[in-house]
C-alpha cells in the first residue's frame, strides 16, 4: 500500500504510525497540525479496533497543540463502518465546542455510503479535493 | 447450483473484526460479487461482530463467536453468534443513533447499516444468553462464475 503525501507546506508533521501488522489489518495514520488545523490522513480500513487506536492518538495531538478545525482525508480509505462515523462524529462534538469546523476530502464511494447513511453529512461538509479547503473555511468563519 | 457453507469459531478480540471480513471476503469470492456487494457484505459482518465484542462480551476476549456462513444460488445467509449478555429490548437498539455505549463513542447506527445493507435481516436476543444476528443477500448471478463454478464440480 502506497501513500501519497500531503499537497500541503506543512509547517511541522506531528507523527506518521501505522497500527497493526499485513496489509490486511491495518490502517495508516498521518497527522499534521498546520495553522490550527488537524490533518488526520488515513489509508487502509477503520474499524472498531484500529478506531480505538486513532481515537488516543487524537486526543493527544488535540491535547498538546491547539486544534480548531479538522480535515480527514478518506481518498485512500478503504472500508469504515459505523465505529469510524462514531469517531467524526465524536471529533465533531470537541470542535463545535470552539466553532470550528470538519471536514471530510474525497470520499470512495462505499465510504461514502456508510457516511450519508449515517447523516454525518448533513453537519460536515464534504469536499472532492484540497483546493476547496479554504473556500470552506472562508464560509465558516 | 452453486452450494457451499463454512463454519467458523474465533475469540472476541477487535483484530478479528477484519479477520471476519476476510473470511467472509473469500467465502463469496467464487461467485464474483460487485465491489459494492463484497463491501456491503464486508459492512454487515465487521458490524455484527463488533457488536458481539463490545455489547455481547464487554470487551472480555475470552468470550466466543460463532460466524456461519452460507451460499445457495447466489443467495448469501450468515449468522453471527455470541453467547454474551444478550439484549434486553432489540426493538428499541434497533432504533437508530441509539446506543448504550455513548461515552465510547458509539454511533448506535449498527443495527441501522445492517439493515439497509441486507435483504433480510434479524436479530434474537436473550438476556444472559446470548445473541444471534442472521442475515439473507441475494447476490447478482454472475453467468460466467456459475460456468466456472459447475465445471470444477465435474
Amino acid at each position: 500500500m502506497s501513500r501519497k503525501s500531503y499537497v500541503f507546506n506543512l509547517s511541522f508533521k506531528i507523527e506518521s504510525i501505522r497500527f497493526g501488522k499485513g496489509k490486511y489489518m491495518s490502517i495508516s495514520v498521518s497527522l499534521y497540525v498546520e495553522n490550527q488545523v488537524l490533518f488526520v490522513n488515513l489509508t487502509g480500513e477503520l474499524d472498531h479496533h484500529t478506531s480505538e487506536q486513532l481515537r488516543s492518538r487524537l486526543n493527544a495531538v488535540m491535547s498538546e497543540s491547539k486544534v480548531k478545525h479538522i480535515i480527514f482525508n478518506l481518498k485512500h480509505l478503504d472500508f469504515m463502518d459505523s465505529s469510524g462515523i462514531g469517531i467524526i462524529l465524536g471529533r465533531y462534538n470537541q470542535i463545535k465546542a470552539g466553532n470550528g469546523s470538519v471536514m471530510v476530502i474525497g470520499m470512495k464511494p462505499l465510504v461514502k455510503k456508510v457516511f450519508e447513511l449515517s447523516g454525518l453529512s448533513q453537519i460536515i461538509s464534504v469536499i472532492e479535493d484540497e483546493s476547496q479547503i479554504n473556500e470552506v473555511m472562508r464560509g465558516s468563519a | 447450483m452453486m452450494n457451499n457453507e463454512i463454519e467458523l469459531q474465533f475469540p472476541a478480540k477487535s483484530v478479528n473484526e477484519s479477520f471476519a471480513r476476510l473470511v467472509i471476503m473469500g467465502f463469496v469470492a467464487p461467485v464474483d460479487p460487485s465491489a459494492q456487494e463484497v463491501t456491503e457484505i464486508k459492512t454487515v459482518v465487521s458490524e455484527a461482530v463488533t457488536n458481539a465484542i463490545i455489547h455481547g462480551y464487554e470487551n472480555n476476549e475470552e468470550g466466543i463467536i460463532d460466524l456461519k456462513a452460507s451460499l445457495e444460488d447466489f443467495k448469501l445467509s450468515v449468522t453471527i453468534k455470541d453467547y454474551g449478555m444478550g439484549i434486553e429490548n432489540v426493538e428499541l437498539a434497533k432504533q437508530p443513533l441509539y446506543t448504550t455505549k455513548e461515552a465510547e463513542e458509539r454511533s448506535g447506527l449498527g443495527f441501522m447499516i445492517m439493515e439497509s445493507f441486507t435483504d433480510k435481516f434479524e436479530v434474537i436476543s436473550v438476556p444472559g444468553v446470548g445473541t444471534t444476528v442472521t442475515f439473507e443477500k441475494q447476490l447478482l448471478i454472475n453467468p460466467s462464475a456459475q460456468e466456472a463454478f459447475n465445471s470444477n464440480e465435474d
